[in-house]
């Protein structure tokens, strides 16, 4: 297979792009889409300090790794969840990355925060352990960036997560979540900071293949408890379909964000009050995240 | 030829001598969902491998709620 582009022996085809490129080829169409990304949704200013939310994986490394190349000034948050050998590994691959470019991280420990890790939240509160972390890392991701005072929190969400998350909203007509997806959330109180996804417009194929040629260390094994996560499932129905109908994964996402999305923003927008606690935004009294560290902390 | 696979780490003998989407198939592994790995580089499905390669299919999927 040939590189669209030069011609040159292809290291990766697009099926969805009817393309194959060549290594430096194909890093010049990964930084473009992101540009593309941060063009279309006025994601950060030019010289906006960023903090980029990092597992690990190959996602969030190529992300910072993507937005230090475009000459961002960044920090990055690893959230250590106390996932047994996972949280070991992964945390070891972020600070190698940290220390290899020579760029501030900040490591914040969920189990200081909420008394207890991951797979002891999952055990306390009987729920998928998916629902407590995913709780714990949007809240702490908020915190941490009001704390340093920097307004952009960028995550390595790529095409396929924002695909199946989408998926799943439709499996149960969540109209709140369909509101709420989109590749840049604005801040919408003053202790919410921005959420900005600059590689939704990416597959997981290409965020991986990016990691690789750039050379990126990112830890290949996954979370133990991502085996039965409902997303999972649903990105294997969507790699059958993709697979059957290049493209199908691409147009069921931004056909999404074009032309369907606005239908499902809500007119009235649901008042944002501080949580009596913790002082982070809240609909109710007290906010998801000092209730689960409450439970947790009265359990143990 | 050889071939490791990933989420736990393994290694499997399989025929070499033709493409790698045909190695693909006997695996039942869709093309898009892995990087298919030759020494330090990547290679296109339509490559061919031979008996003395060893391949690595390393899964793109990443999971759970993030
Ligand atoms: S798979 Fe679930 S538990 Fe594991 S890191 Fe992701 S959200 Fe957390
Ligand atoms: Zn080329
Ligand atoms: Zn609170």
């Amino acid at each position: 297979m040939k590189c669209r582009k030069c011609g040159g022996t292809a290291v990766l085809e697009l099926r969805r792009h009817n393309a194959a490129f060549c290594a430096p080829d194909f890093l010049d169409f990964f930084r473009n889409q992101v540009r593309e990304a941060v063009r279309k949704y006025r994601m950060l200013d030019k010289d906006e300090h960023v903090l980029v939310a990092v597992s690990g994986g190959k996602d969030s490394l190529a992300l910072w790794d993507v937005l230090l190349d475009e000459g961002y000034r960044t920090t990055g948050l690893y959230l250590d969840l106390g996932i047994f050998d996972y949280s070991v590994e992964s945390r070891r691959k972020c600070e190698a990355f940290a220390a290899g470019r020579g760029v501030p991280l900040i490591v914040a420990s969920v189990a200081e925060e909420v008394g207890g890790p991951v797979p002891v939240i999952k055990e306390v509160t009987r729920r998928p352990p998916c629902s407590g972390c995913g709780l714990s890392k949007r809240y702490l991701m908020n915190r941490v960036a009001l704390d340093r005072g920097i307004g952009v929190v960028a995550t390595g969400h790529n095409l396929d997560d924002e695909a199946a998350t989408l998926f799943g909203s439709i499996a149960h007509w969540q109209t709140d979540a369909l509101a709420r997806q989109s590749p840049a959330l604005p801040s919408t109180h003053a202790k919410l900071v921005r959420r900005v996804k600059p590689l939704y417009r990416l597959s997981e194929l290409e965020t991986s293949a990016y990691a690789f040629l750039r050379r990126i260390d990112y830890i290949v094994e996954e979370c133990p408890f991502a085996k039965g996560a409902t997303s999972i499932a649903h990105k294997e129905i969507l790699n059958r379909m993709e697979d059957a109908s290049p493209g199908a994964k691409h147009n069921f996402l931004f056909g999404f964000l074009e032309k369907a999305r606005a239908a499902f923003e809500r007119t009235e927008a649901v008042e944002l009050r501080e949580c009596a606690r913790c002082g982070q935004v809240t609909t109710g009294t007290i906010c998801a995240f000092c209730k689960l560290a409450d439970q947790v902390k009265r359990t143990l | 030829m050889k071939v490791i696979l990933r989420n736990p780490r393994r290694e499997i003998e399989v025929a070499g001598g033709r493409r790698v989407k045909d190695v693909l198939r006997e695996l039942h592994i869709l093309p898009e969902t892995v990087l298919v790995i030759r020494g330090d580089e990547l290679i296109t499905a339509d490559q061919v491998v031979r008996d003395g390669d060893t391949i690595e299919l390393r899964p793109v999927m990443s999971g759970g709620a993030r």
